[in-house]
């Protein structure tokens, strides 16, 4: 635990909106803290004050309209606003009781343990099985081929490709179609086995149809990790979230229970957004 | 009221005549280009390819004790007249290197002389009506033959036309781009490599940039001036060798292949550099696991178009000594060598006519391996080409 990180006081609730009730405990494990986050580009500030927790093994949805700082806000979680220049960030981002930010905290650690999945499928323009291979053996998680053939097979069951792939793992990833190729940046996200995955707009390049099949995977794998996605689509989160929270002009307007917040949503213009009535 | 069709159709003649004399004058200003290239070609084909025929004469070599100390007691002295000086000169040196030639005779197809060789390809030359008179007789009983010229591309530069060949230049030609490409590769593509990956974007960076590309830009015989004072006068590398030849060359090519890497590098997608930092990848092996790779058909190809403007390069090169006569092919790094156009440039400045033809017979083999380079750095770009 940091010392400096301030204990989580009431007027650091975990949420703007009101704590949660949740009938199994372990939804409350506590998996990242943010208190008083707020980030600037160059002068512009795009996230002010955000303060959440997120919770181990759940899907967590970051919704609201375009520009209003969610996926800058994702971005933080593993540190990737670092290759922007212009970027500074104040405040506290805490995985585990540790500071994301701290000086001694390595963001290639960091990245290990919070994987990542992006808007544009971007698998590597190497085979399939070098693709989910590469990370792994990278970080010394195999030393053995047996034992990198088994984690791939592994990595590719889990999302969901292995039956489409296993017949061609020497094929090029880019030679899969955009969903395949989505879960084949899943299965390497999850192959060097992380706490977190981030996922920014996993399904906005995919047809229906590829969306769901990401969607019904996002289900399964929060069993083992915890998602936190970001999304235009308001059904995707109704359909896969259990904690949603919504950012307006970078600012959290409302964090809850998907449920409570899509029946009775607290605020005003979280209302308004979810009836479409702008974003 | 708006125009009716006709008033606009009366408008736009006018402009379709316009846009119609532009195309036309750009399509003369292509042939033109064309037909200038054309006559080159066809100048250099014309002048050059007779440097790849050599007269040779069928001569009785009778190896006797004379021949032994003096090479012409080989040669019968009534044909003695057609035959290369250098033929002669070998003889004693044969016979003491393999002594079981004492006492035989042996029928062979050598050198002729070089005013022979001129006068068989028609060119104007000073033979007495004697002279000329023999030569055809020679020929007319097949005693003297039009060859494949093998002495051009085997042998060095020589005084004798007929003896006079390309490839010690082309030796160290080799030699010099090997220590071109030596040098300027890994320091260009790690200094492109910095610049585009790991630098920040400051005033320095900055200033760097404007500078590198300034560089590009400088006329090539300063980079010899700096050779000169800073090789030869300040480390005391030895002049004219293909080493420091090379080194002044790489000066020349470094800004070429930074600037190409650096396209190469930028040209590789974010999203790539991205998926790497996402499953943990340092700076470093971001850029030599994912970018280096994907950009190294583009560097490559910059790389062999730098290195093939610095093998035509000769201004920097009379600088720091290259533009020599050199008979040798040279076999190290530090001895003396010329490059192919240095050899061109000398052969242009000689007085007999038949290096005229040596000259763009030079030019056509420079020129043959320019346009072989180029054409590779085309292949390799189509073949590693990758659609995103």
């Amino acid at each position: 635990m940091n010392s400096q990180a301030p204990e989580a006081t009431p007027q650091h609730a975990p949420s703007v909106g009101q704590p949660y009730t949740r009938n199994d405990e372990a939804s409350h494990d506590l998996s990242i803290r943010v208190r008083d986050l707020n980030l600037w580009y160059g002068k512009n500030q795009a996230l002010t004050d955000i303060n959440i927790d997120l919770f181990r093994k759940n899907v967590t949805a970051l919704i609201g309209p375009s520009g209003c700082g969610k996926s800058t806000f994702l971005r933080c979680l593993n540190r990737m606003n670092d290759l922007i220049p212009s970027v500074r960030t104040e405040g506290l981002v805490e995985m585990d009781g540790q500071d994301v930010n701290a000086p001694k905290m390595d963001e290639v650690a960091l990245r290990r343990r919070v994987g990542m999945v992006f808007q544009k499928p971007n698998p590597f323009p190497k085979s399939i099985f070098e693709n989910v291979a590469y990370a792994p053996r990278m970080h010394d998680l195999v030393s053995r081929k047996a034992d990198q053939d088994e984690l791939v097979e592994k990595a590719l069951r889990s999302a969901g490709l292995w039956n489409e792939v296993k017949d061609k793992l020497q094929e090029p990833g880019t030679s899969l179609s955009g969903g395949q190729q989505q879960r084949l940046c899943i299965a390497r996200a999850i192959a060097v086995q992380p706490d977190v995955i981030l996922m920014d707009e996993p399904t906005s390049a995919l047809d229906p149809i590829s969306t769901a099949t990401i969607e019904d995977l996002m289900d399964k794998l929060k069993k083992d990790f915890t998602i936190i996605t970001v999304t235009h689509n308001m059904q995707q989160a109704a359909r896969v979230a259990d904690y949603t929270a919504f950012f307006h002009l970078g600012e959290i307007i409302e964090y809850n229970d998907t449920k409570v917040m899509f029946s009775t949503p607290a605020k005003k213009k979280t209302e308004d957004y979810i009836s479409g009535r702008y974003g | 009221m708006s125009d009716s069709f006709d008033q606009i159709s009366q408008q736009l003649k006018r402009r379709h005549r316009k846009s119609a004399r532009l195309k036309y004058i750009s399509m003369g200003a292509l042939g033109l280009a064309a037909a200038f290239l054309l006559i080159f070609f066809a100048d250099m084909l014309s002048k050059g390819l007779p440097a790849f025929q050599q007269a040779q004469v069928n001569i009785e070599i009778n190896y006797t004790e004379e021949a032994a100390t003096n090479g012409r007691a080989a040669v019968d002295p009534e044909i003695m007249s057609v035959v290369s000086r250098s033929v002669v000169r070998v003889i004693p040196l044969e016979m003491r290197n393999n002594p079981e030639l004492l006492g035989t005779t042996q029928n062979r197809w050598v050198l002729a002389d070089g005013p022979v060789d001129q006068y068989l390809k028609g060119n104007r030359v000073r033979l007495d009506d004697e002279e000329k008179a023999t030569i055809d007789q020679l020929v007319e009983n097949g005693k003297v033959d039009m060859r494949f010229n093998t002495t051009f591309f085997t042998r060095g530069d020589s005084k004798m036309p007929e003896l006079a060949g390309i490839m010690s230049a082309v030796m160290g030609t080799v030699m010099t781009m090997i220590v071109t490409l030596a040098i300027a590769f890994p320091i260009g593509v790690m200094t492109a490599v910095y610049l585009e990956e790991f630098a920040p974007d400051n005033r320095l960076t900055q200033l760097v940039e404007i500078n590198i590309n300034n560089l590009a830009a400088i006329p090539s015989i300063l980079f010899g001036l700096l050779g000169l004072a800073i090789f030869i006068n300040f480390f005391g590398v030895p002049r004219s060798t293909p080493l420091v030849g090379g080194m002044t060359l790489a000066l020349m090519t470094l800004p070429v292949i930074i600037i190409s890497t650096r396209t190469a590098l930028r040209s590789v997608p974010e999203s790539i550099r991205h998926a790497a930092f996402g499953v943990g990848c340092s700076r470093w092996q971001v850029v030599k696991d994912h970018v280096l790779p994907l950009a190294m058909p583009g560097i490559m190809t910059g790389s062999i178009i730098g290195l093939a403007q610095a093998m035509g390069e000769t201004a920097p090169l009379i600088i720091v000594g290259m533009v020599a006569f050199i008979p040798d092919i040279s076999a190290s790094f530090t001895e003396a060598a010329t490059v192919m156009p240095a050899q061109v440039f000398t052969w242009s400045g000689e007085p007999d006519r038949a290096f005229v033809e040596k000259t763009a017979g030079g030019i056509l083999v420079l020129l043959a391996v320019l346009i072989s380079l180029n054409a590779s750095a085309v292949l390799l770009r189509k073949k590693f080409e990758r659609r995103w």
